[in-house]
């Protein structure tokens, strides 16, 4: 379990993240939204300790992240960031196989290797496996990075906006895949998205931020509520129940 | 298996070197039964030692180079032009100055010491200012190294010492004879070393958070990153001279086909290198026989040529 206790970040005198105490639920999708700016993509960078804290305690399994030897940390937690757009040429095989790192110290048995081949299967890379991150487009790099992140084969898997860049049909697939990955695997995902509907039809659990603090959590269909997200961005948003997912509409 | 070939043409490329010069030697005079013992002196004194310096050179100053490009993630730094190799050569000018009498050993300490605080000082800069386009890293490395470099002309200037600055900054594989050249053997030594952890150094090239996030300590990574490429550089500085372009122009050509995984690239690097400066210490001895033109001048010519090529190249493909 991930548990986040008072923590804070602090840029100056401004609060980016407000002594945030949370436990993250096991298993399964949580989806944390909110406005531009509430701090969930730093609160996310804080959790898995590429980003310092100012105040505050996140333990993982019990584990303190900022005490913790990082290649014990790289084998039960796994973050990809947003900031992927510079990057070195690799094949999409290479970066995907530095995902086994944490276990294989740079020499991959057959098992690792496997794992490799999994993922890149998995997120339907088979026919780009050669190729250089230079030479796909943003959508199949995002695609590429989820994989690796994959085959690290943590218990835990934060991914900070994995949508971005993707089309629709790529966004579903992407959605189904981490779906898959969570049902099959027994994973248990925490990311930052900014689509409603995605994170209600996709998720179990969704984390609402404001200002640096969490305002609401719960099950989607707690959240998904015309006073809730209200309160969350600002905006009347109207809620229809569509095939059993609750939809936002927020277009007009 | 390519790369087996090319190392074979470069080996049949250093023997070939070896019968160059105003001194006749050939296959012929080694090894015939009345072997010329002048010839064979001069082979052993002169000639092997300097295929031995210009191969070592070429080998550990291109990794060196990709191995900095690495760390500061910017394709367009070189060794030579970033800060290390000037501030190198501040060091070692100090050194030659303040304490004259130090073995060759000492001094070229002196000047990775110099050349280790250049280069952190230069990275140090890099985290303070905001990047917005991959062309000011560069220029930053070049400010920085024109900063070092005005200090030492000063003092080279006062202390009637220029000739020396010059021939640190100059290539010149002429005067490397036997007992001159043997503490190129130790950047041998850093080559291998920068290729065990070559997969640490392709981690950090991808930067700091994605290399946490594989579990790897990203200041250490950094910290070995420099103290191989200052004490390289410091070593060809001290025995015979920074080579301009190397470090840019090699890893940067390598990376084209074989990629940036450095557990691949290494090797291409350190024989493209090799083959680089051979190249280009060859055409120096045979442009103007019975004369020489350094091999570090050659290199700037062929080099400039080819950066600018390649410069307009990747452009047009990825902007």
């Amino acid at each position: 379990m991930i548990e986040t206790r008072n923590v804070t970040k602090r840029y100056g005198d401004t609060l980016v993240v407000d002594d945030v105490t949370l436990r993250l639920p096991v298993g399964g999708i949580t989806s944390i939204i909110g406005p531009n700016g509430a701090g969930k993509s730093t609160l996310l960078s804080m959790v898995s300790r590429v980003l310092p804290m100012s105040s505050g305690t996140v333990l993982v399994d019990g584990l303190d992240v900022r005490t913790t030897p990082g290649d014990v940390l790289a084998r039960r937690l796994a973050i990809l960031r947003q900031d992927n757009h510079l990057t070195s040429r690799l094949t999409v095989r290479e970066l995907v196989t530095f995902g086994r790192y944490p276990h294989s110290k740079g020499r991959p048995t057959v098992q690792d290797r496997e794992h490799v081949e999994r993922a890149i299967h998995h997120m339907g890379l088979d026919a780009l496996a050669e190729r250089f991150l230079d030479e796909l487009s943003g959508g199949q790099r995002q695609r590429a990075f989820v994989a690796m992140v994959l085959c690290q084969d943590t218990d835990y898997v934060l991914l900070d906006e994995p949508l971005n860049g993707l089309d629709l049909k790529h966004s579903v697939a992407m959605m189904k895949q981490l779906r898959t990955a969570v049902d099959t695997l027994r994973k248990s995902i925490v990311m930052v998205l900014h689509d409603l509907n995605f994170a209600s039809c996709y998720s179990d659990h969704l984390i609402a931020m404001r200002d640096g603090k969490v305002t609401f959590q719960g099950r989607p269909e707690d959240i998904m509520r015309p006073e809730v997200l209200r309160a969350v961005y600002d905006l009347d948003i109207s809620i229809q129940r569509i095939d059993g997912d609750w939809i936002a509409t927020h277009y007009r | 298996m390519r790369l087996l070939v090319a190392f074979i043409v470069i080996v049949l490329l250093a023997l070939g070197s070896l019968l160059i010069g105003v001194s006749n030697v050939s296959w012929h005079s080694l090894f015939s039964p009345s072997a010329d013992e002048q010839a064979l002196q001069v082979l052993v004194i002169s000639r092997i030692p300097r295929m031995l310096a210009v191969m070592l050179v070429g080998t550990s100053l291109g990794v060196a180079g990709l191995i900095l490009q690495m760390l500061v993630r910017n394709r367009f730094v070189d060794p030579a032009t970033a800060g290390a190799a000037e501030s190198a050569s501040l060091g070692l000018l100090a050194a030659t100055i303040l304490a004259p009498q130090l073995p060759v050993l000492g001094k070229m300490l002196v000047a990775a010491v110099f050349a280790l605080a250049g280069t952190a000082l230069f990275l140090l800069i890099l985290r303070r200012i905001p990047l917005r386009s991959v062309l000011i890293v560069p220029l930053v490395g070049l400010v920085l190294g024109s900063v070092f470099d005005s200090i030492t002309t000063f003092y080279a200037y006062r202390m009637d010492l220029l000739q020396s600055v010059n021939a640190w900054k100059t290539g010149d594989f002429s005067n490397v004879l036997r007992g001159r050249y043997e503490l190129l053997w130790v950047t041998l030594g850093l080559t291998c070393c920068a290729y065990i952890a070559a997969d640490r150094f392709t981690v950090a090239g991808m930067g700091e958070a994605f290399t946490t996030n594989l579990g790897m300590n990203y200041s250490r990574i950094m910290a070995l990153g420099l103290v191989i490429v200052s004490l390289v550089t410091a070593m060809v500085v001290v025995t015979v001279g920074m080579v301009p372009f190397l470090g840019l122009l090699v890893p940067n050509l390598v990376s084209l086909f074989t990629g940036d995984n450095a557990r691949r690239a290494i090797p291409w690097v350190a024989v493209g290198g090799a083959g680089f400066v051979l190249l280009c210490d060859i055409l120096g001895r045979v442009v103007r026989f019975p004369y020489e033109i350094p091999g570090a001048t050659i290199a700037g010519v062929v080099g400039s040529v080819l950066f600018l090529y390649f410069l307009l190249r990747r452009d047009a493909r990825v902007g």
